[in-house]
């Protein structure tokens, strides 16, 4: 067994300073959407970006005390879109941080969209990632939301490489990736009309390093299965199919156990694990450094149907 | 840690824009900054084998996102793209080069460390004395010095491409050196690449007529815009929080980036546009009580006494302020529906919104010289000089003296599209 990794050895002073310079424009960020805006809200799924934005925020509003807790309360509720197909432990872990920080937490349900017969099904096992679009969007539109500040990085994927920090949807929620408003120094455009809104991005300049070294840093609580974990897996078109009762094995499939850990936590019908035997963030940061996939290469089903996936969700209000 | 890296003090990412016209390159350059530095992963190099069918990959592919513009083969917006080396970390700020560049490029270059010109070595007569360079480069090299972008470097591309590479890029250095010194400019570097083969990108040229450093290399050297931390204190007032619960007199903390100066615990300081004068009882980072907070950070600040103060509001050393309602300006027109004189919009500066009109155009520049014409309208990508009148004073300075003071953006009142950047030059 070698000596265990310690994050100093991984972030020399170039990096902590940087992570440092990322920290202060992600709060500025934060700070600006609160002030800019009525009624913000912070997308918290539980996973990793999300709960790297919910440290940021507690540091943007609230006041470290002597045991190391941010005390007072966030001045936005936390927004999370259940598919109801999302990873039991990280609806738990969710229901567990909200608890213990006294946050307030909006859920919009998937199901009740696909009752109220605004999301229709093709079949019963489809990816809902996609259907998720309506649900929030109905939800902004019960709260009254304005803007919504989200853990989207331009490193992810192309079509977000062009977003803006702050990102203006039309009324029916739409992305117009040609209507971009141009975006200098930072004087933000917050200007938005009734019944429009805004995604706000605190961290679209983060690398997916960037987030794990922070997580690290900062001892970040994240779901179990970011970790090592085993699982039971079906191998399909080079990735790792968490075994659930939304993706069951299809004809001639094998089922077997495999130590891994999720780079991504999404909808379970879309979401993949990959082998590790990483079991802290230090130990995800050395694996990082030596990645040779994409994030969303090695994990995400959805991505991998047309180099324009992304865009097109996006342009449709996907986040 | 190795003893040999370059001694940066400062490690924040280098934020650089490329600047190049369609065909200069730019895509496949940067796409080399990133396959060389390993940013490019197997799945999405995957994509681009696939795309190939055989040929060698095309590495511009890697950064053209959107769909709309893989269809048409060009670059319709900013994109930002990331790579690090062993000393720095980068951010790329790329500007597509066509109808929209001034747009873009204005975009890109507010806030950039560095702009990287391309310069196509394949378009010019290299023999020709003087040797004309091509209106883009020009143009490019002049927009980002407008915006102050604090280090230009030419890139002469596609070396690979030419018979006798030594001569034809001495020429061309003394093509841009003399262009440059006409126009005011100070060039940070000029580095001769071909980004289609890779030489001098990232891996230093093996070549006796040229010793200087890769393009790589001198980026890595190059610093990050600073803030001036010594002299008066300057914050623009982002946000105002009360601590804790209830509505009584909790003492209220005001949040905003310290455009430059230093605040500390005890300093004296006066509120604009109020001008009461107070002591700082308190300073904050990122939720905790520090000793000072310095420019380019977000200070919490907690007065001794109980204010009238919200956000668009400024915190500064007393007597520093100048406030003006009549200003002169560089103007640069980024929306499809031209200036009007007289017509209201939106300007925000720092974080205040008021109401301001366009006075007058007195000029338009000459977008190849920078030479200012008698015009009176601007249309789309054009630039011009401005007197700008708003409804309250603001505390503009000059933007050359400070970009936070310095810059406001225009926005249409009906479209509430950014239709304009302001450079402020002086009151009016």
């Amino acid at each position: 067994m070698n000596a265990p990794l310690t994050i100093e050895q991984l972030l020399p002073a170039l990096d902590h300073s940087h992570l440092d310079w990322l920290e202060e424009e992600a709060i500025f960020i934060l700070r600006e959407t609160v002030a800019a805006f009525e009624r913000p809200a912070l997308l918290f799924s539980g996973g990793k970006d999300s709960c790297v934005v919910l440290r940021l925020a507690e540091k943007a509003f609230k006041s470290k005390g002597k045991d190391g807790e941010y005390k007072g309360r966030l001045p936005f509720p936390l927004l999370h879109v259940d598919t109801g197909h999302n990873f039991p432990e990280v609806i738990e872990f969710r229901d567990r941080r909200v608890a213990e920080m006294g946050e307030r937490l909006v859920v919009g349900h998937l199901e009740d969209s696909i009752k109220r017969g605004t999301v229709r099904l093709s079949h019963p096992l489809e990816s809902r990632n996609g259907h998720q679009t309506v649900a929030l969007l109905e939800a902004i539109e019960e709260h009254r939301f304005d803007v919504l500040m989200g853990g989207a990085r331009r490193d992810e994927e192309k079509a977000r490489a062009k977003e803006r920090i702050f990102s203006h949807r039309d009324s029916f929620g739409q992305w117009q990736p040609k209507e971009q408003r141009p975006e200098l120094w930072t004087l933000f455009n917050t200007r938005i009309k009734p019944g429009e809104h805004m995604r706000a991005f605190p961290i679209s300049n983060w690398t997916e390093l960037d987030v794990w070294l922070y997580i690290a840093r900062e001892n970040i609580p994240l779901p179990s299965l970011y970790y090592k974990h085993e699982r039971q897996v079906i191998r399909r078109k080079g990735l790792l199919v968490p075994l659930t009762e939304v993706t069951p094995p299809e004809a001639g499939e094998t089922i077997e156990t495999a130590e891994v850990r999720f780079r991504t936590v999404g909808d379970m019908t879309c979401t993949c694990p990959v082998e590790s035997p990483a079991t802290n963030a230090t130990e995800i940061v050395a694996e990082t450094l030596k990645v040779t996939v994409s994030e969303r290469g090695a994990t995400r089903m959805d991505d991998r149907t047309s180099d324009a996936s992304m865009e097109r969700r996006k342009k449709e209000g996907y986040f | 840690m190795s003893a040999v890296a370059t001694p940066i003090k400062d490690h924040r990412a280098l934020r650089f824009l490329t600047a190049g016209s369609v065909d200069d390159g730019k895509s496949t350059l940067i796409g080399r900054l990133l396959f060389d530095s390993r940013a490019i992963l197997a799945d999405q190099l995957d994509t681009l084998e696939k795309r190939a069918a055989g040929a060698p990959i095309d590495l511009s592919l890697l950064t053209d996102g959107l769909e709309a513009e893989r269809e048409q083969g060009i670059t319709i917006d900013v994109a930002y793209r990331y790579f690090a080396t062993k000393q720095r970390k980068f951010i790329i700020a790329d500007a597509p080069g066509h109808e929209q560049y001034t747009r873009n490029m204005v975009t890109a270059a507010a806030g950039s460390d560095a702009a990287v010109v391309l310069v196509d070595i394949t378009k010019l007569d290299t023999h020709a004395i003087p040797l004309p360079l091509l209106p883009q480069t020009r143009r490019h090299a002049l927009l980002a010095h407008l915006l102050r972008v604090p280090s230009i470097v030419f890139a002469v591309n596609k070396l690979d491409a030419v018979s006798d590479p030594a001569q034809a890029f001495e020429a061309v250095s003394t093509a841009l050196r003399e262009f440059a010194k006409q126009a005011g400019i100070e060039v940070a570097g000029i580095i001769p690449v071909s980004a289609l083969r890779g030489d001098n990108v990232t891996q230093p040229l093996d070549a006796t007529w040229y010793s200087g450093p890769s393009l790589l290399q001198l980026l890595e050297s190059l610093p990050a815009l600073q803030e001036r931390k010594d002299g008066d204190l300057l914050i623009p007032v982002q946000y105002v929080s009360r601590e804790g619960e209830g509505t009584g007199n909790q003492p209220r903390s005001l949040y905003g980036r310290v455009a430059h100066g230093r605040v500390k615990a005890g300093d004296t300081v006066q509120l604009f546009p109020s001008n009461q004068i107070a002591t700082v009882a308190e300073v904050r980072l990122a939720g905790e009580v520090v000793d000072v907070v310095e420019a380019g950070q977000s200070a919490g600040v907690v007065l001794d006494r109980q204010l009238d103060v919200s956000r668009g509001d400024w915190i500064a050393t007393p007597q520093t302020i100048h406030e003006a309602q009549r200003f002169s300006a560089t103007l640069a027109w980024l929306d499809t529906e031209p200036a009007v004189v007289g017509r209201k919009y939106w300007v925000r500066h720092g974080n205040r919104w008021v109401q301001a009109r366009i006075a007058s155009i007195e000029s338009r520049l000459d977008i190849h010289t920078l030479e200012a014409i008698e015009a009176h309208q601007l249309a789309v990508n054009e630039i011009g000089h401005v007197i700008i009148e708003t409804q309250q004073p603001l505390p503009v300075e000059s933007y050359e003296s400070n970009r936070v003071g310095g810059s406001l953006i225009i926005v249409d009142p009906a479209s509430n599209r950014t239709s304009g950047a302001l450079l402020v030059k002086g009151a009016a």
